[in-house]
């Protein structure tokens, strides 16, 4: 680790299959996660619909990229932030949400939840201290 | 006279959805597919507006809800769930097709 690590954050606004956004932040944070950065992601707006368990895409035949959030922690990609508003605002809790964790090696491989949730104040303030935002 | 509105976008992406549902005759009919299937999940801040048009019959196509893990127990009350022949079936049933895209 050097000294000129940056906080990347990458910002997620849109619904999962309608478009193509919310696969392409999934491929950019899986390469950038090669170059040992602060990483983070936020999930607001329809970004939160990125998230939700039990997605099955064998119906309109496309590729589930879903599962591979959960493979994000060995990727040392550990902080999901949600925001309350946007669930709420769509009829969503926590806990229609994927159980994703991560293996803390710093205090022996606990198990650790991925998902902060947060207030859109919270986010506010987490969106401020990046030193580079990449959009989708 | 009944007309089939077919809405693709989410409702909180842009206002097709609710320009559809304010649009929509008494009689007439609507299918959310794609992305406008966020748009019948319960206890979300557009239920009313989605659950307000009278004499509107509202449908959904399965294979987008569950794509987008929306299962039966998330769906408003009232909203029919059709496969991609029932949309045809839809289509054929009524005198036009008007797509919100």
């Amino acid at each position: 680790m050097s000294e000129d690590i940056k906080r990347f954050m990458y910002i997620n606004r849109r619904a999962p299959h309608g478009t193509i956004y919310a696969w392409e932040s999934l491929e950019v944070v899986l390469i950038g996660a090669a170059f040992d950065q602060d990483v983070s992601l936020a999930f607001f707006d329809d970004g939160v619909y990125q998230l939700l368990k039990s997605q099955d895409t064998s119906g309109i035949e496309t590729k589930n990229f879903s599962p591979t959030y959960s493979a994000l922690g060995d990727y040392d990609v550990t902080k999901l932030y949600v925001e309350q508003e946007s669930l709420e605002e769509r009829g969503l809790t926590l806990d229609d949400l994927m159980d994703l964790k991560w293996e803390d090696e710093d205090d022996d491989w606990a198990e650790k939840d991925s998902i902060r949730l947060v207030s859109r104040a919270e986010l506010k303030e987490v969106l401020e201290q990046q030193d580079i935002v990449f959009s989708f | 006279m009944s007309t089939l509105h077919t809405v693709n976008k989410s409702p909180y992406e842009k206002n097709s959805v609710g320009s559809c549902l304010a649009h929509a005759n008494s009689g007439s009919s609507i299918l959310f597919y794609e992305d406008a299937v966020y748009a019948t999940i319960k206890g979300a801040s557009i239920e009313q507006l989605v659950t307000g048009t009278e004499g509107v019959k509202l449908y959904a196509l399965g294979a987008d809800l569950k794509a987008r893990g929306i299962t039966d127990d998330k769906l408003i009350d009232g909203i029919e769930i059709v496969d991609y022949a029932g949309f045809v079936d839809l289509a054929a049933e009524h005198e036009r097709v008007q797509a919100w895209v």
